[in-house]
């Protein structure tokens, strides 16, 4: 038995054009290995948003992967603010982006639902003033 | 017919080895082998980006020849709208269409005729389908293809409705046998391709059993049959055009966009730019829009290899020509109706899949990620393959082996010649073990000259096939 593939990427803060580099390197391989569209689909939607997230609000960090046949799970760590209110965060809508990122089109305050709403666990372990650690579960 | 069929080949007479089409296939499709190129076929989308590199002529285009023509008791040709924009100062498309006549061919039926029925049935699809927005335009075979192997997930957003070449195809087929009375053998409808791409597409349609279309044309030969024949229409020439702008817009990027008549669509072109595209579609990245309109030529069908005509001088062109026309001239009516929809829906191919199941597939990945961890990263294509990761991958595959990394093989060489020395110095030190020093050193030696074969068999071509 193989032992979990794991990934490491690097997200350096305010560059939005390398923004989503990650979540499509790791599509990519799940296509490899035969990952049914519609996980493959979660994956890159939930993971895309975590990375946009580390780069609005985080001074950048680090996302690792674990792949295995059985599920995908994203570790999401930053050092940033941290989330003041998970709560009021986790609602549609709820933006706490400065107006410039929202003029290129993100901080529509759909993070943190998209990323709960297309994986099947999300936690969310935030420090303010040191950083927010986010890990998310697909099962395939 | 093979689902697989290419109307891109390759001449290997004509090929050097060299690494120019490995570094541009979109989909990796081209490794060098036995300093030769080879086309994987489940790869290959057509795209056609390998003719367009390749500075020995070695990648070429299968279609028709003009003689095809005599086959048939009647032909009809469908001239498409990129067509139009390989002329000077045309500034009408009735010359073309008189000239086609003149060539030989007894009707004519306008591509971009049936390009405006698409654009109708396109609109009403549109608003009768808000749930599964945005929806990806089918026009270009290159882009079905690549959305058939590269993004499921994208499949359902396909717009199932013919193109424009088949719906002329159908349509011009039965009128020419109500008109003439013959049986459909007898009848040749004619496209004439500014692409290898439509010549896939007419062999193995996506979306159709089979295409009405009998032959396919090249642009570049029509072209020259055309000049002459255009100077002697000039002022005698008869009305037969029936498309407008939306029709005529098709021939270049952007064009089958502004015939729905919403703002909400994005078109983008060039084969690199429409998988961007299609990978951030993927990901949700857009949010409002209702059209997608990709075509893999850079300008749209005026950038096609078949043409001859500077692609941004073309659409220019095609931008003069328009200026008077009315906005369309074809309009949907029962019998159009009939022939638009799709009849077979698109499979996805998991041809990058890198094993059989999911377990050996994940048990590939992880060795492709160690392999990519040894392999020196330089992406220098001298193995064959594009990049050091497609190297891996064809390594888990069973299809090329680590020593044909030039990199790795130079660093074995390196350290058993260091080996060498370190011993050879012990000899002259007079080592008490001479013998048994004499006898490894014998044997770095050996594989020393057998590492020393391997890199002269991959120069001289003598490699075993794989």
């Amino acid at each position: 038995m193989d032992d979990a593939i794991c990934l490491t990427y690097d997200i350096s803060p305010d560059d939005f054009t390398r923004a989503g580099e990650a979540s499509s390197d790791v599509k990519k391989k799940l296509k490899q290995m035969g990952v049914g569209p519609e996980a493959v689909r979660k994956v890159a939607i939930a993971m895309y948003e975590g990375e946009i997230n580390m780069v609005i609000h985080a001074k950048g960090g680090e996302i690792r992967v674990e792949i295995t046949p059985e599920r995908i799970v994203m570790i999401l760590d930053d050092v940033g603010p941290g989330i003041p209110n998970v709560e009021k965060a986790m609602q549609a809508g709820y933006s706490t982006a400065p107006d410039e990122v929202r003029s290129l089109g993100f901080g529509a305050g759909m993070g943190l639902p998209n990323m709960k709403q297309y994986t099947d666990s999300m936690e969310i372990d935030t420090r303010i003033g040191v950083g927010t650690k986010i890990t998310m579960v697909v099962n395939i | 017919m093979d689902k697989f069929y290419h109307s891109v080949r390759l001449d290997s007479n004509l090929c050097k080895g060299c690494i120019n089409c490995i570094k541009r296939c979109p989909t990796e499709a081209i490794r060098v082998r036995n300093k030769k190129a080879q086309i994987n076929s489940k790869f290959c989308i057509d795209c056609g980006e390998c003719i367009r590199v390749c500075p020995h002529h070695a990648k070429y285009a299968i279609y028709d020849k003009l003689e095809e023509m005599k086959k048939y008791e009647y032909t009809v040709a469908l001239p498409p709208p990129s067509l139009y924009s390989q002329f000077n100062h045309l500034d009408d498309v009735n010359i073309v269409l008189n000239a086609l006549i003149l060539m030989g061919f007894d009707d004519v039926f306008e591509v971009s005729a049936a390009a405006e029925l698409v654009s109708e049935a396109t609109r009403t699809y549109l608003a009768e389908h808000k749930d599964q927005l945005p929806i990806i335009s089918t026009a270009c075979p290159s882009v079905v293809r690549l959305i058939r192997v590269r993004f499921p997930n994208l499949i359902p957003h396909m717009l199932p409705l013919n193109p424009p070449i088949e719906i002329a195809a159908k349509l011009a087929a039965a009128e020419a046998m109500k008109k003439t009375g013959l049986t459909r053998e007898k009848i040749g409808i004619f496209f004439i391709s500014p692409c290898p791409s439509k010549v896939t597409y007419v062999k193995v349609p996506l979306g159709n059993e089979t295409s009405q279309v009998d032959c396919v044309l090249a642009i570049k030969d029509v072209y020259p049959q055309l000049l002459s024949r255009m100077n002697a229409v000039k002022n005698d020439y008869t009305d037969i055009a029936t498309s407008g702008k939306i029709g005529i817009s098709w021939g270049r990027s952007g064009g089958e966009s502004s015939g729905l008549l919403s703002e909400n669509y994005l078109a983008a072109d060039g084969i690199e730019n429409v998988i961007r595209v299609l990978e951030d579609l993927e990901d949700q990245k857009f949010t409002n829009l209702e059209f997608i309109e990709l075509n893999a030529c850079n300008g749209g069908c005026v950038g096609g290899i078949l043409t001859v005509e500077n692609p941004y001088v073309a659409e220019t062109k095609l931008k003069r020509l328009r200026r008077y026309m009315p906005v369309a001239r074809t309009h949907m009516n029962h019998e159009a109706e009939e022939v638009i929809p799709w009849t077979t829906a698109v499979q996805y191919e998991p041809v990058f899949r890198l094993g059989n199941t999911m377990m050996e597939s994940f048990s590939r990945l992880n060795q492709v990620e160690r392999l990519c961890k040894k392999l020196p990263g330089l992406d220098c294509g001298s193995c064959g393959a594009p990049t050091c990761k497609a190297l891996a991958e064809d390594i888990v595959r069973g299809n090329a082996k680590e020593t044909d990394c030039v990199y790795n093989l130079r660093e074995n060489l390196h350290n058993l010649s260091e080996e060498v020395s370190i011993l050879a110095d012990d000899l002259a030190d007079g080592d008490k073990g001479g013998k048994e020093t004499l006898r490894i050193l014998k044997e770095y030696i050996q594989r020393i000259s057998d590492e020393m074969s391997l890199l002269d068999r991959q120069e001289n071509n003598d490699l075993p096939e794989k």
